[in-house]
């Protein structure tokens, strides 16, 4: 396959950025999409040329590092999957890709298709979790936990941090990704204790990292590698306001 | 001689009277101690969060944008625990006894029965936790079976259990991160160990966004860091993981130990294409329903479907009738290896065995078994383009786990005074095969059960001095660390990182790999430092040392691994028997089994560095068997 790339590169944070353009005459179908990037890097360098930037590891879908936007799409035209699984035979002979960084304030651009998500770690830190230290556990099967929603809590609790559903949302809002987090611990019985603290203080950070408000486009879902639903953004809204209304926070 | 300091006592006491023996560190002197900790997966993660709670000052770096991205959140099948919720006979001392015999004698008694008894306070914690582990409907916890085992331990949240349980110890971690008890610094390579007194007490590490070059000092080192399974470079594992930390420990005196054992992965997806940069893992869990064959005839070119049963060679059920499908991943992975070379491979390229669900759907149903493994169906389709509901998958073995790794004592600790090695990155608990969902348990292990209580004694029966950067073993260090650097930068040859990375790993598959002899073995300690010359002197990295420079990081890793994997190779050649995930072609059974030496290896080897290119020297742990017996392992 022959493809024409146009690429995002950016030296640094403070470059201000420009779009650049690639041929790859040696493009599998087979090939991941990063394993594409990685045919054209090694041209890059062959050249002389500094390669193209981008985050990835597993490479399997699951520690959630790749991310780019993909012909405006974030992680590309297929649902339900990361860039690293998008696959070349998705694109035609002699089609032309548009591959940009995740565009958000709170994630600033680091280099090329980098970007600095450690706003999502704040947001964790500030209540993302059950406080239970070390060795103070019961006996696992002492709580009964029924299975629909230990199924449920799973299906939030699949998400890979990556960061699209920001990158896809007209106000870069962080809510698909926190309010996952936040039904995942506060649905399960030993999230209990906390959910009201919880809830506030993830909602208070977001804010603060300077994400956008919701706005029920409903973007963010069909971006979302792990297919996340809406409907735990209606549930954080939901806890938020009992929260406040019952001064819990 | 090496002292493993196992305390004395019947097994099943040993770690209750160690507990109540070792010195502790008063609650108030905690917070004077600072402990760098070195990686951030599964046993870091609980590492560091631990003993924040505990209240030590506590450092952690990862070179991943954030902790929660460790390689560990891969980790798809699950994790045993001797809970015996299944009432199905299992026990502490089985879950023991069948990770030694997994192990293929080669582990040490006493780290076993421990972890074996520290499995089940995991399984509390993570619930606690709020790991959404798999339910019954009665709201109780599940199980399945995994290979190597004939009771049901296994916990797991669908295929994504690594995902679940790392997330469980990121939110630990966070929790104390946010309490100002930790300090994290993520995009942080560790470039360097500092030894000061002949103590661990300190890291040189690298900014990856700034490119600074950095040294924290401290009271003591984790290393949590994982394993090297990369040296092949197609694996199983992420892209960035790396032997670069343990590697350099190594190189300031820390003993690494059996590096010659690796394992392979029974169920991958096989290599499609030259350009092709790692290889996908399909969880084991899957031999619980799929039935792995390859056609009777030999270059057998018919689809799948059109082989009809008495056709097919359902190989592991007619060699190991009693584990069948669920046989240890070194046996499963040498059978495929076998069934390949014996021109019976399936595919195009002939390297891959079926993985046949047709029988499990048609017993269970297609729902049942999506939502068994929905996802790892969803991610075989993704990547091969092919229906595993419709068609068997195809698989094959890769590199996927390293039981070796720098060696420990029981208290976690290396033969360096202060430097504690954890999960993958150690060598002790699996011998020399691992089993599945021992990975998972034994990172937790450490770091939520056993580096809690070692650590201080190690830091209550010793005397540290104080000591800042600015100790000119910490300045000897950066300079190390800057000179490599600049090295690497200025090379101006014409050759990627990657394509030495590349060339290496060809190397060590083909004479370091599956199986091993004499002569490949003595060849591929040729062919490497010939390679590594050409990496010194062809090498190309662009881009700026105070920036970003995805090609400086690789290229600083592929260094490490050219030298590491010449240590693979010694300890290779030197261990004649195969045991494990070890095979030598000259040390088999009639019947094609590994036969193992007990009376010329039944020990750890641990190399001690002796300077780039020249062979290391063999210190050897005894391997003391009380409780189990040597036996040939057998899973007819």
């Amino acid at each position: 396959m022959k493809i024409t790339l146009r690429v995002w590169r950016q030296e640094s944070p403070k470059d201000p950025g420009r779009f650049e353009t690639y041929e790859s005459n040696n493009v599998n179908p087979h090939m991941s999409f990063l394993e594409m990037l990685d045919v054209v890097n090694e041209d890059l360098i062959a050249q002389k040329k500094r390669p193209i930037s981008f985050d990835h590891d597993c490479r399997e879908g699951i520690c959630g590092m790749c991310g780019m936007v993909i012909n405006g799409v974030p992680h590309g035209p297929d649902r339900g999957t990361t860039t690293c699984q998008l696959h070349m035979r998705r694109f035609s002979d002699g089609d032309t890709i548009t591959i940009e960084p995740w565009r958000a304030k709170a994630f600033p651009v680091v280099q090329d298709l980098v970007v600095d998500r450690s706003a999502f770690d704040r947001i964790v830190q500030a209540g993302g979790f059950i406080s239970v230290r070390t060795g103070s556990a019961p006996d696992a099967n002492a709580i009964p936990v029924p299975k629909d929603i230990a199924d449920e809590a799973m299906e939030a609790a699949e998400c890979i941090g990556c960061g699209a559903c920001v990158a896809a949302c007209k106000n870069a809002s962080a809510s698909l990704f926190v309010s996952a987090k936040i039904w995942h611990l506060s649905s399960l019985p030993q999230g209990q204790a906390e959910k009201d603290r919880r809830v506030s203080s993830m909602v208070a950070q977001m804010d603060e990292e300077g994400f956008g408000s919701c706005t029920n486009t409903y973007e963010c879902e069909a971006a979302c590698p792990k297919e996340i639903s809406v409907r735990f953004i209606a549930r954080m809204n939901k806890e938020y306001r009992r929260a406040k209304l019952l001064g819990r926070s | 001689m090496l002292d493993s300091k196992v305390p004395s006592g019947p097994i099943e006491t040993k770690w209750e009277y160690h507990k109540g023996h070792i010195k502790l560190v008063n609650p108030a002197n905690k917070r004077k101690f600072t402990i760098l900790v070195v990686g951030s997966g599964l046993a870091g993660s609980s590492a560091a969060a631990t003993l924040a709670e505990l209240g030590y000052n506590v450092k952690c770096f990862c070179f991943q944008d954030s902790p929660r991205r460790a390689h560990s959140i891969a980790a798809q099948g699950g994790i045993n625990a001797a809970k015996n919720y299944q009432n199905d006979g299992d026990s502490v001392f089985r879950l023991f006894y069948d990770t030694v015999k997994g192990g293929d004698f080669r582990s040490r008694e006493a780290n076993v029965h421990r972890l074996s008894e520290v499995s089940v306070n995991i399984i509390d914690q993570c619930v606690a936790q709020g790991v959404p582990f798999a339910r019954e409907y009665g709201g109780m916890l599940d199980n399945r079976s995994f290979g190597g085992a004939q009771v049901s331990r296994t916990f797991y949240a669908r295929g994504q259990t690594g995902q679940q349980l790392l997330l469980g110890a990121y939110s630990a971690l966070s929790r104390m991160i946010g309490a100002g008890a930790i300090k994290m610094f993520p995009r942080t390579e560790m470039l360097d160990l500092v030894v000061v007194g002949g103590k661990a007490r300190g890291i040189v590490v690298r900014d990856l966004v700034s490119g600074k070059v950095e040294s924290h000092a401290g009271d003591a080192v984790l290393l949590c860091t994982g394993g090297y399974g990369n040296v092949f470079y197609l694996s199983t594992n992420a892209k960035g993981c790396n032997v670069t930390a343990t590697y350099r420990a190594y190189k300031k005196g820390a003993y690494f130990a059996n590096p010659c054992y690796t394992q392979f992965h029974p169920t991958c997806i096989p290599i499609s294409g030259d350009y092709q940069s790692k290889l996908t893992l399909m969880s084991e869990s899957l031999r619980n329903d799929g039935r792995v064959w390859v056609s009777k005839k030999k270059g057998d070119r018919r689809l799948p479907n059109e082989i009809p049963e008495e056709e097919r060679d359902y190989y592991l059920e007619r060699k190991y009738p009693s584990f069948g499908n669920l046989a240890p991943r070194d046996i499963s992975s040498r059978s495929a290896k076998e069934a390949c070379d014996d021109g019976r491979g399936v595919g195009e390229s002939g390297r891959g065995v079926y993985l046949d669900f047709r029988d499990a759907i048609k017993r269970l149903g297609k729902p049942k078994i999506a939502e068994k493994y929905g996802n790892l169906f969803h991610m075989y389709h993704k990547i091969t383009g092919e229906d595993p509901y419709e068609t068997p998958m195809r698989i094959y073995p890769a590199s996927h786990y390293t039981m070796g790794g720098l060696w420990v004592d029981y208290n976690l600790m290396s033969n360096l005074p202060g430097l504690h090695v954890l999960g993958e990155a150690n060598f002790s608990d699996h011998g020399a095969n691992r089993l599945g969902a021992s990975a998972l348990m034994q990172g937790l292990a450490d770091g939520y059960f056993v580096i809690p209580y070692t650590l201080g004694h190690y830091l209550a029966s010793t005397t540290l001095e104080p000591v800042s950067t600015d100790h000119k073993a910490f300045k000897e260090a950066e300079a190390g660390v800057h000179q490599t650097v600049n090295t690497l930068l200025s090379i101006g040859g014409r050759r990627s990182p990657d394509s030495f990375h590349r060339e290496l790993g060809q190397i060590m598959w083909d004479y370091c790999g599956l199986a091993r002899n004499d002569a490949g073995l003595r060849k591929a300690l040729q062919l490497i430092p010939k390679l590594r010359d050409e990496f010194w002197q062809d090498l190309c990295v662009l881009g700026e040392r105070e920036n970003l420079n995805v090609s400086l990081e690789k290229a600083g890793r592929v260094a490490d691994f050219l030298e590491f994997a010449e240590l693979m190779c010694h300890d290779a050649l030197a261990r004649t028997e195969s045991c494990g995930g070890h095979f030598r072609e000259e040390s088999q059974t009639d019947a094609g089994e590994a036969q193992r030496d007990d009376e010329n290896f039944c020990h750890v080897s641990a190399w001690e560095f002796r300077g780039v290119g020249s062979a290391p020297t063999l210190h050897k742990e005894p391997l003391v068997f009380e409780n189990v017996q040597l036996a040939t392992r057998s899973y007819k």
